[in-house]
């Protein structure tokens, strides 16, 4: 688990997350290691989900990778997440995968 | 333990007996032994259900979100299946890692063959089954499939049966020759998620992700085919999101049941094994992932996806009613019960820590420090069929 520090470090760089408390967002990251990490692997290698690194996600566009988190894809196993979060975590769980190993 | 080394202990015993102690104390018997996936850290916990206590933790297994495991017939070696493709041979005994390999990009699970010479693993990436040595590791066959495979068990006579996610092939592999032999037995339907062998190793249930339904193959016949059935469950009503794919290593099968989890349906379903007729349906918490079985009792227990994970219950498979609900811990992944049913065990991802509950009292009785547990395996699961 990513320390407090590092986080915080993180946050300054990164205006784009500042707007998630970062008790929050140290939630988010545990539950994208972890219930994310489910189907999609720990190391977002994928899985039964597809692979959701960096690189796998490099043409795809933020707004995209929001409304899939938010909505799911129908006909897959990937569920739509807004009943658990809101539009604005959801961008912050965008950015993280977009920008971050 | 070495066969010298076994010599020299032996000798030491009968010839000093004040040494016989410290004989016993390097002497580990493993039928109270488990294996605790730790599956953010890629380690192991061997625990010791006598003690209650954990004894040695073994690292370097690679990324063990979703890792599972099968035992060797004498219970000394637990052989781990990792997300990314690793294979993992864990000596109990020794304490520590007897054989590695990174068979494939990315896994699901595997099987021993029931005479304990084969493993074989289940793989998404590439698609297919492999099958190994399990003293060496050695590869022995590679079935490709066209696409993601999913609930690969041991079928009697040397055989393995799996399913195939994207396209619902279901296949049974025999190895009992010098060359393999694959039939595939039918088609499951729409996205099988998981498929589980009963316990008498006569029916496979494969359960279904993309329509409602469950596909039971008579293995007993010589001419499996496929029998659907629960395929109209939950027809009136929207579908909730499911959060955490259900598991079916777990299905419980009860009072002449099978205690079913409904997918996309807070409830269990329960259904009569000879007819395949719904019998009853439990509403319980939350999304099931495992049902389980209390062994020697007529309860079955059963966790939650996400957002109600935390929370354990137990239902009565004669009245079909949740007779307890329990709240052991923040995550609960897994459960595992004790052979004979006196004792169970979750694992509490969040709290970092297994959680052992007394099933008469159903109170907690101890508890293990644990990093992100998920699957307990604990070493009886070396003699039984389809785990």
């Amino acid at each position: 688990m990513r320390s407090a520090p590092t986080l915080l470090a993180l946050l300054a760089a990164w205006p784009a997350l500042a707007g998630i408390p970062t008790d929050r967002a140290v939630e988010l990251e545990h539950m994208l290691l972890q219930d994310c990490g489910s189907c999609h692997g720990l190391t977002r290698k994928g899985g039964l989900g597809r692979p959701l690194t960096r690189s796998a996600l490099e043409t795809m566009p933020s707004e995209v990778v929001v409304a899939i988190i938010l909505d799911g894809i129908p006909d897959t196993a990937m569920p739509p997440w807004r009943p658990l979060l809101t539009e604005e975590e959801a961008a912050w769980i965008a950015d993280y995968l977009k920008t971050k190993e | 333990m070495r066969p010298a080394e076994f010599a020299a202990l032996v000798f030491l015993g009968l010839a000093a007996m004040p040494v016989v102690s410290v004989a016993e104390d390097r002497i580990q018997a493993t039928g109270s032994l488990g294996v605790v996936i730790e599956r953010a850290t890629g380690s192991v916990l061997v625990v010791d259900r006598a003690n209650r206590a954990a004894l040695n933790r073994i690292e370097g297994l690679g990324d063990l979100s979703h890792a599972s495991l099968t035992y060797s017939p004498d219970e000394r070696f637990a052989y781990v299946f990792a997300r990314d493709g690793g294979l993992t041979k864990v000596d109990l005994v020794e304490g520590k890692i007897a054989a590695r390999i990174v068979q494939a990009g990315n896994s699901i699970g595997g099987a021993i063959s029931d005479d304990g010479k084969l493993v074989a693993v289940s793989n998404y990436e590439p698609g297919g089954v492999k099958v190994f040595d399990a003293g060496t590791l050695a590869p022995v066959a590679d079935i490709p499939a066209s696409g993601k495979t999913i609930g690969l068990v041991d079928v009697p006579g040397r055989r393995f049966a799996w399913a195939v996610w994207d396209s619902g092939e279901v296949f049974l592999g025999d190895f009992s020759g010098a060359e393999p032999r694959i039939e595939m037995i039918g088609n499951a339907g729409q996205m099988p998620f998981d498929a589980v062998l009963t316990d008498d190793a006569h029916t496979y249930l494969v359960g279904l992700f993309g329509e409602k339904g469950v596909t039971a193959f008579d293995l007993w016949s010589d001419r499996p085919e496929p029998r659907r059935f629960l395929t109209d469950y939950g027809k009136e009503g929207q579908d909730m999101p499911v959060y955490k794919m259900p598991h079916l290593q777990g299905w419980a099968f009860a009072e002449g049941q099978f205690a079913l989890p409904a997918v996309g349906r807070h409830e269990i379903l329960w259904v009569n094994r000879d007819s395949l007729e719904q019998v009853a349906a439990t509403p319980v918490a939350g999304q099931p992932v495992f049902i389980i079985e209390q062994p020697a009792s007529p309860y079955v227990w059963v966790n939650f996806a996400l957002p109600d994970n935390d929370t354990v219950q137990v239902v009565d498979s004669r009245t079909h009613q949740v007779v307890d609900t329990l709240k052991p811990g923040k995550s609960i992944l897994h459960m595992e019960f004790a052979p004979r049913g006196a004792e169970v065990w979750l694992s509490s991802r969040d709290d970092n820590k297994l959680v052992i509950i007394d099933t008469a009292t159903r109170k907690q009785v101890a508890e293990i420090p644990a990093q992100s547990p998920s699957g307990i395996f604990f070493t009886n699961r070396a003699h039984q069929p389809g785990l």
